[in-house]
């Protein structure tokens, strides 16, 4: 199985000399089973040069999974290259939107309106095809088993877990770890901390043993506490997943924009200082575009 | 009751307005990006309509669940705070319940019934070891939820077998059959169980009436703290007949009518309580 990163930027598209080792574009990951099915992780900016290298290998059917409906990871979509080719397939799956009351189709519908973008769905050459998916509800992509589970960001997230002849991986999506409203004492806390536990044990269920783990790692423990409810993790949140998840492997991503390449470094340096490398894992790695890892 | 009907009914609530104090709470907290989710979690509870829409939307289809849940905390962990802030604002967006209707129905009295039935099922469950407090608060809460459905969408009908039951002083179930064909109990069974509530919750919302009443430690609370709640006229929803407890019931809370509103002490508080969230 291989996985290539196309975006590891969170939030907004951050291109320029101070993010060029790690990369500027908006979350896309690229997912090859051993049987070289295609599997997509959202449709940030980095969906689109990853577009280009899918004309050398066309017709394609591009599984593509959004984690969330915000902008940067689905921005892409309207250029995804092959949409606009007669034999292709893009086949988009996603989560049910309660607030809009609508499905996945919305992610689309909403950037290909006149205002905005010049073509329209009707007119595009692809075939389009739109998947709801439920909770824990598992889909046959080929050889691969994909799986959403429930995160928790300010919008419904899917973090999805995929496994093909073994191997696994598990993206996130953006995620918070889900926090207590209530203060120890008040009347609820005990109930709502036994909802969260609840929740905690089934991310970890839904990560356990994984070969890759790939995380919302967006702020520093220091950065957190401004930060808390804004539906991100830090880098210690996910260490902390990869290790209880018994992951292998965990790619930290979903980088601050403001973040340069150097800063990044150096806060992930401090972040394996305060975490030491255990024995049996897992291993931890800034996510940079264009980096691919076989596994 | 005809399908056409309960599919009427049914769909008639996605349209229906919560009450006018929530509403305001709702406009009034989310207007702050940094929203406490304890102080609107508050909110939500204590309104029946805002509390059928936002766990109608958990339990439905889409999210399959293995278990349904009964609680808005437990929707606010599951969905994530800010879709269920979202949902609230959309529910507020339709606008207030009216102070009167064609039915002569006091929303205002009805919702002091409605918080003080469910805070003291609350308080009988935490009596027993078989009754979840918080599920007998959400079932307190929404036990005549059938009867803000007629007062908006059958008045007519409803204002008849309001009248007929205050005349007869007898119960509005049967003056609700006998005008409607269907009593408030159905009806909002009807609508729970459609919404993929859970069945205890359901059962609780139908078996309500003495004579067809069940056995259950839920529907031992929250039919004991509807007719202490009617007793001690804390608030009214337009039911002036007050039951006895079958000996059953009386047996798992140990106690008649009269004793058990002895031993739940001063009240005064909870009634309060209600009070406050009822008024705009």
């Amino acid at each position: 199985m291989k996985v290539r990163f196309w975006g590891v930027r969170g939030s907004i598209a951050s291109p320029g000399p101070s993010t060029v080792r790690y990369g500027g574009n908006t979350t896309c990951i690229e997912i090859r089973t051993d049987n070289n099915e295609l599997i997509i992780l959202d449709a940030g900016t980095g969906i689109f040069p990853l577009s280009q290298t899918l004309l050398a290998e066309l017709p394609v059917t591009a599984n593509v999974f959004i984690s969330h409906s915000h902008w940067d990871h689905i921005q892409g979509l309207p250029f995804f290259i092959p949409n606009f080719i007669p034999g292709n397939t893009l086949r988009l799956h996603g989560a049910f939107d309660p607030v809009s009351g609508k499905g996945v189709e919305q992610v689309m519908a909403v950037q290909l309106q006149y205002s905005y973008f010049p073509v329209r769905e009707a007119e595009m050459k692809a075939r389009m095809e739109y998947v709801t998916l439920a909770p824990e509800q598992s889909l046959q992509i080929g050889s691969a088993t994909v799986t959403p589970f429930l995160m928790n960001h300010p919008v419904i997230d899917f973090g999805y877990r995929i496994e093909a002849n073994g191997k696994s991986v598990f993206f996130t999506g953006d995620h918070e770890p889900p926090l207590n409203i209530y203060e120890p004492g008040d009347e609820s806390y005990d109930e709502y901390q036994g909802f969260i536990d609840e929740k905690a044990h089934s991310i970890l269920r839904a990560m356990h043993g994984v070969d890759v783990l790939i995380a919302d790692s967006s702020y520093t423990e220091a950065e957190y506490p401004a930060k808390k409810g804004w539906g991100h993790g830090t880098f210690n949140s996910s260490i902390a997943y990869a290790k209880a998840a018994g992951a292998k492997m965990l790619f930290c991503t979903h980088h601050e924009p403001t973040r340069s390449d150097d800063a990044l470094e150096a806060a992930f340096r401090q972040v394996l200082l305060d975490n030491p490398p255990l024995a049996g894992g897992p291993q931890v790695r800034l996510a940079r575009e264009g980096e691919t890892y076989e596994f | 009751m005809s399908p056409e009907l309960s599919l009427k009914l049914a769909a008639a609530v996605d349209g229906m307005p919560a009450f006018p104090k929530s509403v305001q709470k709702i406009l009034e907290l989310t207007r702050d990006v940094n929203c406490s989710p304890k102080d609107l979690v508050q909110v939500i509870d204590k309104d029946p309509v805002v509390t059928v829409k936002v766990l109608r939307v958990v339990n439905s289809a889409y999210y399959s669940l293995p278990k349904q849940i009964t609680s808005i905390n437990h929707a606010v962990v599951y969905l994530g705070f800010n879709t269920i802030k979202n949902l609230a604002l959309s529910i507020a967006a339709i606008g207030m319940l009216p102070a009167s209707n064609a039915a002569g129905f006091d929303g205002a009295q009805y919702l002091i019934h409605s918080l003080s039935t469910a805070a003291i099922a609350k308080q009988l469950a935490l009596r027993l070891d078989d009754a979840d407090p918080m599920d007998c608060f959400i079932a307190g809460l929404l036990h005549d939820f059938g009867k803000v459905v007629f007062a908006q969408f059958m008045p007519t009908e409803f204002r008849k077998a309001l009248e007929t039951s205050q005349w007869n002083e007898s119960s509005l179930h049967l003056a609700l059959r006998d005008v409607i064909g269907a009593d408030h109990a159905v009806v909002g069974a009807m609508l729970v169980e459609k919404w993929r509530f859970p069945a205890d919750l359901v059962e609780t919302i139908r078996y309500q009436y003495g004579p067809e009443i069940k056995d259950t430690p839920m529907i031992a609370c929250v039919f004991a703290a509807n007719q202490i709640s009617k007793k001690l006229e804390f608030g009214f929803a337009g039911n002036p007949y007050i039951e006895q407890l079958p000996p059953a019931i009386a047996q798992r809370l140990g106690g008649t009518l009269d004793e058990l509103i002895v031993s739940l002490g001063d009240l005064a508080p909870l009634l309060e309580e209600a009070k406050i969230f009822s008024k705009v």
